[in-house]
């Protein structure tokens, strides 16, 4: 069970803005959801390897060489706002 | 009541790695903004990131040096949060594995020797930097630091005081630096510290509450900040106050800790697998081959050249203070074949006069290890003297000699141009002596009757016709031998 | 050869056309073009690029006439805006990259080029591949060629009614829970599903890193060979592309099938399978039969609860993966806010639809402080013991077979406000994703309102090559595959 705080709480965290009536909706769903994933539990996976991914293999490595070059112009040519080549935001309070 | 104080730090080293941790960009420092940031440095969408192995090799480097576990499996998580110089909107780190644990690094303060434990030490990258000036309100951000690969190290609380802190941060910054993992640079943060500190009761067990102080670039600020964070945790207490978990930033202007400005949020991470990266497997392979590139430790290299060279444990120590600088004092002292002493001498003083003057390390000295092997040699057989000896490393020092192809003899060249050897031909400095003696007639009478003060006014003569040059261990051979022949 | 002529064709036939030049590259994409245009109303495309498309073409016919042409040069295909085309829109179905020119080519676009291959356009898709009705795209919905008033599947759903329709002789599309599958399912073709790592997730927008693929949505195995042979290899890019070598798919169609063993899971049978959909892939196992095929049951209890755990996995990566929309670098970002904050909700309230607010919502919930273990590593252990499942099934047959979907298309708008529905449409397919395996979705007929079913094949790790076989051998013997909706031939 989601309650609206919680969909307010978790909408925060992933910064989406949600209105009171969407919270609602999405409270009514996300239980809905909630409830599907529960199913889960049915299973005992006590002693079960975690398996976050689907093939068993081990990390590639790299050599260590610089292979990018700069490509700003173009880069920047598709953000919303730039000056003096950097990226514009409000103002980061800290 | 009697306090204790407790110290925790956790130290985020940029590793010298040519290329990012995780993709193809340059990690080099100070270029023009966002001109190092790639299509994965900004997280564009599809990318994904590579593993770059050096940065792995390093990490066990440190690992191995400071007696700690190297996790054959360790795992990149990611830690979520929202920032704008955090482009894809998490933070790839190790969480519950990490490369290294369970490490220590022993530090000495005031004679008492202590093991201060490491926890673990993880891979992950760096973020961006905001900028705040000059954009009317906004902010400006440059990625080009997003993606540089970082160990964090942390420590266990073992600390008891600021100096044990600062003793543990010195000892673990030489290392990354002899390890050349990390250059050690505060200013450009590529060595950044935080502390986790509080205070307690002597004798109590628990832990007090404790405020993390952040990014504090000198070891200076460091000492300062956690000796003002202890006063002000004891005075709070005493007062009948609460300590308040906070992350506090050190104000050197002012000389004191206060809290991040604005409301802290409380945090939740959501820690999960990266499924863009398999787990990082070590095998044995690897980390043998990694333990062979290990060079001599500071601790190690300092007892063996205190040794080797017959120094003092003050000389040993200046010459130990980086591995470049060990190496050039070993070159010169082989390459010149001289007294070891009179190169540390040499070393400690008159060229380090120059390097700080100009601030520069050893490494980027404007006379190479073969250059000032080459003045070593010439004024340890006498070519040149004390004063000599000076002025053509003044001259190697501003650039002459660089002509010479051959490094080992551009002292002998600027010695030779600059006529600056002393007069060691027996021939020529009999001529110059016959010829004092010849206009000091009443002098040498007085001398063989037996006034043997008047020495002295010989060899001055010679000195004064020969412009000092002469070597004066040979002037007095030669009066001796005229004068009592 | 006139237009008529050439969109019945297999590839093989449309290349030999192309290497005989009885047929241009530049002539075959205009016909295809112009069947774009007309659309039929479908929305199957978001881009369109036909003086590109044009140029290719034309760099195809010169590689052709020089003679070191491939199997695929010349050939127009579609590829759903997931895939980052260098110079083109991509959107992934998103207003929050609806403005979004990618600076860089996937790996697998990348491949096609190189391959010769002309790029008729970018199909519509839901928004971030997170549906299986084609109905969450920002670009609208997709109609189904089989019947106007369904939904053609999803999220490859554009991808699948182009190709039904015959507006391009085969286009890619990426499955994270059976999005190539389903599609094909519904709008009766074929769609293959490869392996986890065997085609690069490079330059793909990712929805859930660990489950999505890249594949192929055709008319036959044979097509479906011919564009895996391309899409399919070791890519440096990606750390989870695995370094094997890449099979003969074309050449191995025809290997003999008699002998082999498909298993049956009771699961894939049971409550919810759609009598008539049941009926259709009986009658498929039979023909498998007839053909030397033995089959036996195998029974797969946690498949049961592969929706559960997809729907904590998925949203869970999905909410990690689309932070990187902040408005900030590229993409939307919202006109009016007042700080940095409200610039990230705004950007991304706007910006992104509700399933996927959905979805990030479950995600985070299910990452956050207290709530991981119960879930998130719980959903990682199960998938363990569902992967498992697959091993021992393997240990008594070669290949799982079963339907693609419990039912056939629906109406549109008949689930849109029910997500529970909606996702357990994904029932059979996402045990495979889950697993990381292969699998593949023939047409097996059609239901008695004419909307066509399909037969599900799964295979073990990279038995791309036997699925593809396996599935070759049916399309010899029966001709669902060839059927064309009214209207498209």
């Amino acid at each position: 069970m989601l309650t609206q705080s919680d969909v307010e709480r978790i909408a925060h965290l992933a910064r989406l803005e949600i209105d009171q009536g969407e919270s609602k909706v999405f409270s009514d769903s996300l239980s809905r959801i909630l409830a599907l994933i529960e199913e889960m539990n049915a299973v005992d996976t006590s002693g079960i390897e975690p398996m976050a991914h689907p093939q068993d293999v081990g990390l590639r490595l790299r050599e260590d060489e610089v292979t990018e070059t700069n490509r700003r112009a173009e880069l920047q040519g598709i953000a919303p706002a730039t000056e003096d080549g950097l990226y514009l935001v409000p103002r980061v309070v800290g | 009541m009697k306090w204790e104080s407790v110290i925790g730090l956790e130290v985020h080293t940029q590793l010298l790695t040519a290329s990012k941790i995780f993709s193809g960009a340059s990690a080099m420092y100070g270029s023009e903004p966002n001109t190092q940031a790639c299509a994965v440095d900004i997280a564009l969408p599809g990318v994904l990131p590579v593993m770059n192995v050096e940065a792995a090799r390093m990490a066990v480097k440190l690992g191995l040096v400071i007696g700690a576990e190297i996790n054959r499996h360790s795992v990149f998580a990611r830690k979520n949060y929202f920032y704008p110089d955090l482009p894809k909107g998490y933070q790839i780190s190790q969480y519950e594995l990490p490369i290294v644990k369970n490490g220590y690094i022993d530090i000495e303060v005031n004679g008492t020797k202590k093991k201060i434990g490491i926890t673990r030490a993880h891979l992950e990258e760096d973020a961006g930097k905001s900028l705040h000036e000059d954009f009317h309100g906004l902010s400006g951000i440059d990625l080009n630091r997003a993606g540089t690969p970082l160990l964090e190290i942390v420590s266990e609380p073992d600390m008891r005081s600021a100096a044990e802190a600062v003793a543990y941060l010195k000892k673990l910054h030489e290392l990354v630096r002899y390890l050349e993992i990390c250059d050690g640079n505060m200013q450009e943060g590529s060595f950044r510290c935080d502390a986790n500190v509080s205070v307690r009761p002597k004798g109590q067990e628990t832990f007090g509450t404790r405020a993390e102080l952040k990014n504090i670039n000198s070891f200076k600020f460091i000492e300062k900040a956690i000796e003002f964070e202890i006063e002000r945790q004891i005075d709070v207490l005493e007062s009948g106050g609460e300590v308040v978990q906070e992350t506090r930033l050190y104000d050197p202007d002012k000389g004191e800790t206060r809290p991040l400005r604005g409301k802290e949020e409380a945090h939740d991470y959501r820690y999960f697998p990266d499924p863009d990266l398999p787990p990082l497997e070590l095998d044995e392979a690897f980390i043998e081959a990694v333990r062979q590139t290990l060079p001599e430790l500071p601790d190690a290299k300092r007892a063996r050249i205190k040794r080797d060279y017959k120094l003092s444990d003050y000389d040993a120590g200046v010459l130990t203070a980086t591995a470049k600088m060990a190496d050039y004092y070993e070159r010169a002292v082989k390459e010149s074949k001289s007294d070891p002493k009179l190169v540390a001498n040499w070393i400690i003083g008159d060229l380090s006069a120059y390097l700080n003057k100009e601030n520069l390390s050893i490494e980027h000295s404007a006379v190479s290890a073969t250059k000032f092997a080459g003045l070593m040699k010439n004024i340890d057989d006498g070519t040149l003297s004390v004063k000599t000896g000076k002025q053509a490393l003044e001259l190697l020092w501003k650039g002459e000699g660089a002509d010479v192809t051959d490094e080992s003899a551009a002292a002998e060249s600027v010695i030779v141009k600059f006529d600056l050897a002393q007069i060691g031909d027996t021939t020529k400095l009999e001529q110059v002596i016959d010829k004092v003696l010849a206009a000091s007639g009443a002098q040498v009478q007085q001398y063989r009757s037996g006034q043997e003060k008047v020495f002295g006014y010989f060899v001055g003569q010679v000195m004064k016709a020969t412009g000092g040059k002469a070597n004066p261990k040979q002037v007095n051979e030669i009066l001796k031998k005229k004068l009592n022949g | 050869m006139g237009p008529e002529a050439v969109i019945n064709k297999s590839l093989a036939e449309l290349s030999r056309a192309l290497q005989t030049e009885e047929t241009s590259s530049v002539d075959l994409t205009r016909a295809f073009l112009d069947r774009v245009d007309n659309g039929q109303g479908l929305n199957a495309f978001i881009t369109v690029d036909g003086d590109r498309a044009l140029e290719q073409a034309s760099a195809a016919d010169a590689r052709i006439a020089r003679g070191d042409a491939g199997p695929l040069t010349g050939i127009p295909l579609a590829h759903k805006d997931i895939f980052c085309t260098k110079g083109l829109l991509t959107t992934c179905g998103s207003k929050i990259l609806s403005n979004f020119i990618a600076p860089y080519n996937a790996t697998v676009i990348e491949r096609f080029n190189q391959a010769g291959a002309v790029i008729l356009g970018k199909t519509n898709m839901d928004e971030f591949a997170m549906g299986s009705s084609n109905e969450t795209s920002y670009f609208g919905a997709v109609e189904n060629p089989w019947d106007r008033a369904c939904v053609p599947g999803g999220s490859s759903g554009g991808s699948a009614a182009a190709v039904a329709a015959r507006l391009t002789p085969a286009a890619t599309g990426t499955d994270t829970g059976g999005s190539i599958r389903q599609p094909a399912a519904f709008c009766g073709i074929t769609g293959l599903k490869p392996s986890y790592g065997r085609v690069s997730r490079y330059g793909m927008v990712a929805f859930a890193s660990s489950l999505d693929q890249g594949g192929a949505l055709t008319h036959s195995a044979e097509d479906a060979a011919y564009l895996l042979s391309v899409m399919a290899g070791f890519d440096p890019r990606d750390s989870t592309s695995i370094d094997r070598p890449v099979d003969d798919y074309v050449g191995r169609l025809e290997q003999d099938i008699s002998g082999l063993t498909i298993g049956l899971p009771r699961q894939f049978f049971g409550e919810g399978l759609d009598p008539e959909v049941g009926q259709r892939v009986e009658a498929a196992i039979e023909e498998y039969k007839r053909l030397g095929v033995k089959a036996v049951d195998v029974d797969m209890p946690n498949c049961s609860l592969a929706v559960p755990c997809y729907y904590v996995l998925g949203p869970a990566e999905a909410s990690s993966n689309l932070a990187r929309y902040d408005g900030v670098r590229y993409g939307y970002r919202a006109p009016e806010y007042t700080d940095l904050i409200d610039m990230y909700k705004k950007t991304r309230s706007q910006g992104f639809g509700a399933e996927v607010k959905r979805r990030i919502l479950i995600g985070t919930y299910v990452l956050s402080a207290g709530y991981y273990d119960a879930y998130y590593l719980k959903a990682l252990k199960l998938r363990r013991l569902i992967a498992q499942e697959f091993q021992q099934a393997f240990q008594v047959c070669d290949l799982i077979v079963g339907p693609t979907t419990p039912t056939t298309a629906f109406k549109l708008g008949a689930k849109v406000d029910d997500p529970i529905a909606m996702y357990l449409n994904d029932i059979y397919t996402i045990p495979a994703n889950l697993s990381g395996l292969p699998g593949i979705s023939i047409p097996a007929g059609f239901d008695d309102a004419g909307h066509p079913i399909g037969l599900q094949l799964i295979g073990g790790y990279f038995a791309e090559a036997r699925l593809l076989n396996m599935a070759h051998h049916y399309q010899r013997v029966t001709d669902w595959h060839k059927q064309t909706p009214a209207g498209c031939a």
